[in-house]
């Protein structure tokens, strides 16, 4: 492990995040709150400590895949804690445990909140809670690569730990280059998002946090009572503007190329579109009688469905108040998740293609013992690595909810708000139903519970590798450190 | 500069890891999709799984917006075939084509003519020129040439006791009886650009440019020995022994062949008629020492074993330690060990012809937008050789080289007029169709005008200023 390697870039995260943090000191300025002085003095801190840190290189560049990893595991938690600073010192939320579970939420994209009153919190926080999640998007490194002059070609191993799908690979041949790309599209998109909202009426700050939110496909509101006061045109465009943020951001850069027909004939857009298409009908069919008009059935039903399977987690109105159908089939989207390569969370579509092909072939395997057969994504063949990587996916994601669901379920709530709150934590969507539904919150579980659901949060947006790699190196130190004390005393 | 390199092997491999690291974006196709994967992982580069020849699958890779494509499959035809489509399918691309097959180099010029390729490389050649290079010179010289060889840049470090020691340079060439010229010195870390009343002092690095004929004549006259080797044993026939041999053979250097089949001797026997072959193994201890192996005054290990290669420089090393050694080495994998051992020189052809790639595309990168033909850096960058071909008209041509205002830190080091090489004298004039070969510690010379100094006017017999002409 290149510890120096690691230290180095860990510093730059520090220091990135405290540049972060000064666009809050702006918005303070501008609303003359108090507030600002702190974000100027945490983010004047972790820019100078980053600094220098930065200060020694490392000697070797040397680089790999496990170091990738654990590197990115620990920046996120790093970030988690570095972020909810502020929130604390400015008073907006005194407990630092549920600071961190905001940032944590915030960075994951998750959107899942503790604040009982959002509205009474100041606007630099609301900023920064909102700006974590369009960073925490497309992510932090990825973000630092694009700035960094990181030369090393083994970047790719934490670009691949930080973004989203089975298999990342680069849109450009230079590293740094593709992730400048990244943010580019993404930064274009937020744009033209916030435009459209300013259009329809919306204040300015309110129009920059929903659509730093609904970029990171985040969820975090800044009133109480998230997007469902809102005109039908702002609801409308954020619907869009979500779908779009849930499509694999290669489709954008095969469209960029004016390759047309392969951005529209990717297998995985078509896939989402139709998952969006139907879940829409079959909830529209089920709250038919709720509303007055078809419009109006449609908009929500077509908001909800997108709002939950881009992870996002924004509501229109209260869906826990929906019959059982149309709750059972949001949160199955909750797990369905959005597109691999998008800022979105879940499983993606692309495994679940890929784990149904797998299914498909092996079915066809018991018929016919003999058969050579390769399962196929976008026309080309995919390789039993990607697909033996999809399958221990799925089995640590069991493995990790099914014992998040034990822990979580040791506070003695029902069911329905235990289960859902692991499901929407861990697929970074934001609301669950009953207890956590979309008008509730997550303050009143035990410190041991916000815990778990951090990590959940963590494990969700970086996909379980990392974390499991970290906690295995983690394991290893402490399994042999604990062999030599065992010796030394015998 | 976008970079497709078709081919993931040695050469493809060593090339991206290389190319990678500076300002180029690389894309690398092969069809074995581990050796594309691996370097993916390892280098910033994008790999396609794919053939090369495929026009669909070049497209992929950004054939139309490429600058340059290297085609290092295993097969010659392949490579060719790549560089036609890529030739066709591209804008102005530059193609870069493997070739070692012996037929195909032999009609080389005309390959490259009619199909429009830049540069065909033949890494068995490029190491048997270097093998023969470094036979033929003393280690403590390091050599560039230009102008397809017909002028050399020599640098080498003045010590011990040195004629040269103390003499201004405008002394040099009556004292020595040679026409040199002396283009640059590093002292004290710092390159000096000198003119005739420098004066030379133990310890600088010197470099000079001149014909092979008359750099050797300097360096028997300054006492290096030109430690030329008169007879060299090759152990192993294959196609860089083939090469080296023939080369040899122009400089009049006994050769003495040794491969184990019997076919390749005949065959080696036929093609090299000044060479001897000796149709023996190479493992034959008995053999060896009765072929001379204690006193030829250099042995080369070309066999096609690498740990061969390495044990056969080591035994000669015990029976001949003032022999020259020469070791071929195709696979470097732990350069450290190698290192270690007493070996003299080792010689990679995949290195070598990823080098000289490498070489060719900065050169064509540094001249890239200018007049300028080639451009080196030399004395670790600090100074740097700039090859212009003289076309059209100028101002400066047919003016004497006293009465142009030319740049402090510049000299003109020679001139290539039809084929022949000479070192130009206050009254030489620059003429059309020349190549001029200057030596600069200035950057960023990329016009003819560039070598004036900067707001000098010309007042040749043309009686304008030059800024006026080159506005024009």
């Amino acid at each position: 492990m290149n510890l120096a390697m690691l230290c180095y870039i860990l510093s730059w995260a520090v220091c990135l995040i405290g540049l972060f943090l000064l666009p809050s000191c702006v918005v303070a300025l501008f609303y003359q709150e108090t507030a600002g002085l702190v974000y100027l003095a945490v983010a004047a801190v972790y820019i100078a400590v980053g600094l220098l840190l930065t200060r020694r290189k490392p000697a070797s560049s040397r680089f790999y895949a496990k170091d990738g990893y654990v590197t990115v595991a620990l920046t996120w938690i790093l970030a988690s804690i570095l972020g909810a600073v502020p929130f604390t010192l400015a008073g907006d939320i005194p407990s630092f445990l549920d600071a961190m579970f905001e940032t944590a939420s915030g960075f994951t994209t998750t959107g899942s909140t503790i604040l009982t009153d959002i509205e009474s919190v100041s606007h630099a926080s609301l900023f920064w809670r909102a700006f974590t999640q369009w960073l925490g998007g497309m992510g932090i490194l990825v973000f630092l690569m694009a700035i960094l002059p990181l030369s090393s070609g083994r970047n790719i191993h934490l670009m691949r730990a930080e973004s989203t799908g089975a298999s990342v690979e680069k849109m450009v041949p230079k590293i740094r280059e593709s992730a400048t790309l990244l943010y580019k599209i993404y930064g274009v998109l937020t744009l033209s998002e916030m435009v459209l909202l300013l259009f329809g009426g919306m204040s300015f700050f309110e129009a920059i946090t929903t659509s730093f939110t609904s970029g990171g496909t985040g969820g975090f509101g800044v009133l109480n009572t998230s997007m469902s006061e809102y005109s039908p045109y702002i609801q409308y465009v954020v619907t869009i503007f979500q779908l779009l943020f849930g499509v694999n951001f290669g489709v954008y850069f095969l469209l960029l190329a004016r390759k047309f027909k392969a951005g529209l004939l990717y297998e995985e857009l078509r896939w989402y579109l139709l998952v969006i298409a139907v879940a829409t009908a079959l909830v529209m069919w089920d709250i038919r009688s709720l509303f007055p008009t078809l419009e109006e059935v449609f908009r929500h039903s077509f908001f909800q469905v997108v709002t939950i399977i881009t992870t996002t987690g924004y509501m229109s109105t209260d869906f826990s108040l929906w019959p059982s159908l149309s709750q059972a089939v949001l949160v199955m989207l909750m797990f369905i998740g959005a597109c691999a390569g998008s800022t979105g969370g879940g499983m993606k579509i692309s495994r679940w293609l890929l784990m149904g092909k797998y299914v498909r072939c092996e079915a066809k395997r018991l018929r016919h013992p003999r058969v050579v057969y390769k399962i196929r994504l976008n026309g080309s063949a995919v390789s039993d690595d990607i697909l033996r990587q999809v399958l221990f996916y799925l089995v640590a994601y069991v493995l990790i909810f099914v014992a998040s669901l034990m822990l979580i379920s040791l506070e003695g709530y029902d069911l329905v708000t235990s289960f859902t709150s692991v499901a929407t934590t861990y697929n970074n969507v934001g609301p669950g139903l009953s207890l956590v539904g979309p008008t509730s919150n997550f303050a009143f579980y035990s410190p041991l519970s916000k815990l778990v659901l951090i990590f959940d949060m963590l494990a969700g947006r970086l996909e379980v590798l990392p974390l499991v790699v970290l906690l295995s190196a983690v394991g290893e130190k402490c399994g042999s450190v604990m062999k030599r004390t065992k010796k030394s005393a015998a | 500069m976008n970079m497709i390199i078709v081919g993931c092997g040695r050469i493809g491999s060593t090339l991206a890891e290389e190319l990678s690291q500076e300002d180029y974006d690389i894309t690398v196709i092969d069809t074995r999709r581990d050796r594309v994967q691996q370097i993916a992982d390892n280098c910033d580069v994008m790999g396609i799984v794919g053939n090369g020849t495929s026009f669909q699958l070049l497209e992929e890779a950004g054939i139309a917006v490429c600058d340059v494509l290297i085609a290092v499959t295993g097969q010659d035809e392949v490579n060719l075939l790549c560089c036609v489509i890529a030739k066709k399918a591209g804008h102005g691309i530059t193609t870069i084509a493997r070739v070692r097959d012996f037929t195909y180099h032999e009609e080389r010029t005309y390959l490259q003519q009619s199909l429009g390729i830049s540069m065909l490389l033949n890494p068995e050649l490029t190491a048997a020129t270097e093998i023969a290079r470094r036979l033929r010179t003393p280690k403590a010289i390091d050599i560039s040439t230009f102008a397809e060889g017909r002028a050399e840049l020599l640098t080498f470090s003045l010590e011990g006791k040195n004629p040269l020691a103390d003499l201004p340079i405008s002394r040099m060439n009556q004292k020595l009886g040679t026409d040199i010229l002396v283009c640059a010195v590093e002292r004290n870390r710092k390159v000096i650009i000198p003119k005739g009343d420098f004066v030379f002092q133990l310890g600088d690095k010197v470099s000079i440019v001149g014909s092979p004929q008359s750099t050797s004549l300097f360096f028997q006259r300054i006492g290096i020995a030109s430690g030329q080797a008169r007879d060299t044993m090759i152990l192993g026939g294959g196609r860089i022994a083939y090469y080296l041999a023939s080369q040899l053979a122009v400089m009049k250097i006994n050769i003495k062949i040794l491969e184990a089949d019997e076919e390749r001797c005949a065959y080696l026997s036929e093609a090299l008629p000044s060479a001897m072959v000796i149709h023996a193994s190479s493992r034959d201890r008995d053999v060896l020492l009765e072929e001379g192996l204690e006193s030829a005054q250099s042995v080369v290990a070309l066999t096609n074993v690498d740990e061969e290669n390495m044990m056969l420089s080591m035994l000669a090393s015990i029976y001949n330690p003032k022999g020259k050694r020469v070791t071929k080495v195709s696979d470097m994998p732990f350069s450290e060990v190698l290192e270690r051992m007493d070996l003299g020189s080792v010689i990679c052809p995949r290195e070598l012809a990823a080098r000289q790639i490498a070489q060719y595309i900065r050169a064509m990168q540094n001249s890239m937008n200018s007049s300028v033909e080639t451009n080196y850096p030399i004395l670790d960058g600090k100074a740097e050789v700039l090859s212009f071909r003289l076309e059209g008209t100028s101002p400066l041509f047919n003016v004497p080289l006293m009465e142009l205002p030319l740049r402090d830190d510049l000299l003109v080091s020679a001139i290539i007029r039809k084929g022949r090489v000479f070192n130009p004298r206050g009254n030489d004039c620059l003429m059309r169709d020349d190549t001029m070969i200057v030596v600069t510690s200035h950057k960023g010379i990329r016009e003819l005008t560039d070598i004036l100094r900067p707001g000098a006017a010309l007042r040749g017999r043309l009686g304008r200023p030059v800024e006026e002409d080159s506005r024009r």
